[in-house]
């Protein structure tokens, strides 16, 4: 399978990065090589093959379901390009 | 007096000791030599001397209390991927510009909780993501290695580049690195230094920034494999903050250094055989045979049949796990921000901006095969592979192999701004092809030095191994460290 250009451009919209036209035409051979590359995986036969979900055969660990942390508005906006009084600030999203 | 950065960090423990030299005096040796090379290597990207020699203060009070921990005093580079309490934290990304975290990861705590001193933060590339150092936001680093009667400068090898650059050229007596697809590895093999990625769930993975999850492990470089083992010591835990950390008591790896392998079977597997390889590479790993059934092992010839499909594989599972992973960098709760006209314009004006050009593409890709329609081709084929790739190790370790001996890399350290490379992503990815396998089926690996190439350029031996037996690799390693030498870079930086 192989991606045109006008592909290039709607995923890059999902992955939210905007592309220019020369970057998607760019980025179109780029994405074309790597998906040539890992075309080969379609010779392999899986035929009642399990997907791999954990390489490590263990049950998922699960804690206690109690407060253990907390506390810390003002640790966890401390990084945020704008904050006001511990809420992040966006741009407005409602019209 | 003797240089204190030629110490291992095995000598430097001893000494510390006997109260031969201080923490102080060590750390201002390193500090001293960062100062010197830093600028032309680009190994650190930022430095704390203020912090360490503060921490070799309280190091060297806990000395001469008399109750010091297994690395006290020692001073160690720490990749720019784990997340250090008020230092620079960025995974060499623009898209991190300023972050400071408030927290310190479960790997670097353990450190310092052993009494390790903190040099600064190594070079790598963006979010792990590369084989040659070169996609970092602070520019390459330099190999302190380089071709015989050459002045052309070298990659240290990635993602790992500056914590491999910095134990080769002595500017620390350690470092902390990541290994996803063979970042601790063939960075290891381009400097001539030991990297060990242990298996899947040993090293807690909290507070390192995430690049794939189902692959990402954290394991020490070091300058030979007996600090590599206490590094890796101090670094690996149980973890209740990591739910793929496993519940098993960490050994004392040292005291697997210099059992005899009399009675150790060691695979050695026909695909790893590939086309286009140099010859000194297959002579190499021919040495290193030889080594292991001089020592006592016995060597057996075995078949992992998906070998080969384990890097397409690779670029499938890591790049859609990636692309889950980095969707967090949206400009609002950290990092950079750069203004747009609404909220999705801001988003996606910042992730162009913060973003360099490989950790797009595979955001792409793994936005690409995780989209409707294209999961079941994809995502599902890749993880069905993966599944056949860790029952080709599974079949070979339950007929009785106990470890598996391949070369590391396919070549020694290539260029900086190789043109061949720059043009085709792909190539680049086959530098990995040795030591993905690993990371696909969970598997501990070591790289160890095993010799030069004809240009004078440190080669690699790997060693894989059964899930939490990292105590046969170190075995294993220091006999091939034993036979092979050390090996250290002429200093010209």
């Amino acid at each position: 399978m192989s991606v045109d250009i006008s592909t290039v451009k709607r995923v890059a919209h999902l992955a939210r990065i905007a592309v220019s036209e020369d970057d998607a035409t760019r980025m179109t051979g780029q994405l074309n090589a790597i998906l040539g590359f890992v075309e080969q995986l379609n010779e392999v036969n899986v035929e009642g093959v399990e997907p791999m979900t954990s390489v490590t055969p263990m049950a998922m660990k699960k804690r206690q379901d109690e407060v253990n942390d907390g506390n810390k508005a003002a640790d966890i906006v401390a990084n945020a390009p704008i904050h006001e009084e511990n809420f992040f600030v966006v741009p407005k999203v409602v019209e | 007096m003797t240089d204190l950065t030629a110490l291992t960090i095995a000598e430097a423990r001893d000494q510390l000791k006997a109260k031969a030299i201080t923490a102080t005096e060590l750390t201002g040796a390193y500090i001293k030599a960062i100062e010197n090379a830093n600028d032309m290597l680009n190994a650190y990207i930022v430095t704390t001397p203020e912090k360490a020699l503060d921490m070799a203060k309280a190091s060297d009070a806990r000395l001469a209390a008399g109750n010091a921990g297994a690395l006290e005093g020692i001073p160690l580079g720490i990749k720019d991927l784990f997340g250090t309490e008020g230092v620079h934290t960025q995974a060499c990304s623009h898209i991190l510009d300023g972050f400071k975290p408030h927290y310190e990861s479960t790997v670097t705590a353990n450190l310092w909780a052993d009494g390790a001193v903190m040099l600064g933060k190594l070079n790598m590339d963006e979010f792990a993501m590369g084989s040659s150092n070169e996609s970092s936001y602070y520019g390459p680093v330099k190999n302190p290695w380089r071709a015989k009667g050459s002045n052309a400068d070298l990659v240290p090898g990635g993602s790992s580049g500056g914590s491999a650059a910095a134990v080769a050229a002595r500017l620390c007596a350690g470092a902390t690195a990541t290994d996803t697809g063979g970042s601790i590895r063939q960075p290891a093999a381009f400097t001539g230094t030991v990297g060990i990625k242990p298996t899947y769930g040993r090293c807690s993975r909290w507070g390192i920034v995430a690049f794939a999850s189902s692959l990402d492990q954290a394991g020490p470089i070091a300058r030979d494999v007996r600090d590599a083992a206490i590094l890796l010591k101090s670094m690996a835990s149980v973890d209740a903050k990591d739910t793929t950390s496993v519940n098993i008591a960490v050994p004392d790896y040292e005291a697997a250094i210099g059992k005899p392998l009399a009675g150790l079977k060691i695979g050695i597997p026909k695909e790893y055989r590939v086309d286009g390889m140099p010859e000194e590479i297959e002579k190499l790993w021919q040495q290193g045979i030889a080594w292991l059934k001089d020592a006592g092992a016995s060597i057996v010839d075995i078949s992992l049949p998906h070998t080969k499909y384990a890097l397409p594989a690779y670029y499938i599972v890591a790049p859609a796990e990636a692309s889950s992973n980095l969707a967090r960098y949206d400009g609002v709760r950290y990092g950079l921000r750069v203004p747009g006209r609404d909220i999705v314009d801001m988003y996606e004006k910042t992730r162009a901006t913060g973003f360099g050009d490989e950790v797009k593409r595979r955001i792409m890709i793994g936005t690409y095969v995780l989209s409707a329609g294209y999961y079941d081709a994809y995502y599902l084929q890749a993880q069905k592979v993966r599944t056949l790739i860790k029952k080709d190790f599974e079949d070979v370790f339950h007929a009785g192999v106990d470890a598996i001996l391949t070369p590391a890399t396919p070549s020694a350290a290539f260029g900086i701004a190789d043109q061949d490379l720059a043009a085709d992503p792909v190539k680049m990815y086959l530098n990995d092809i040795f030591t993905v396998t690993v990371n696909m089926a969970g598997l501990p690996g070591i790289a160890v030095p095993a010799g030069l190439d004809e240009k004078g350029l440190p080669l690699g031996l790997q060693l894989i191994g059964r899930p939490f037996d990292e105590e046969t690799l170190f075995q294993t390693a220091h006999v091939i460290e034993q036979a092979a030498g050390k090996f250290n870079a002429p200093k010209w930086w």
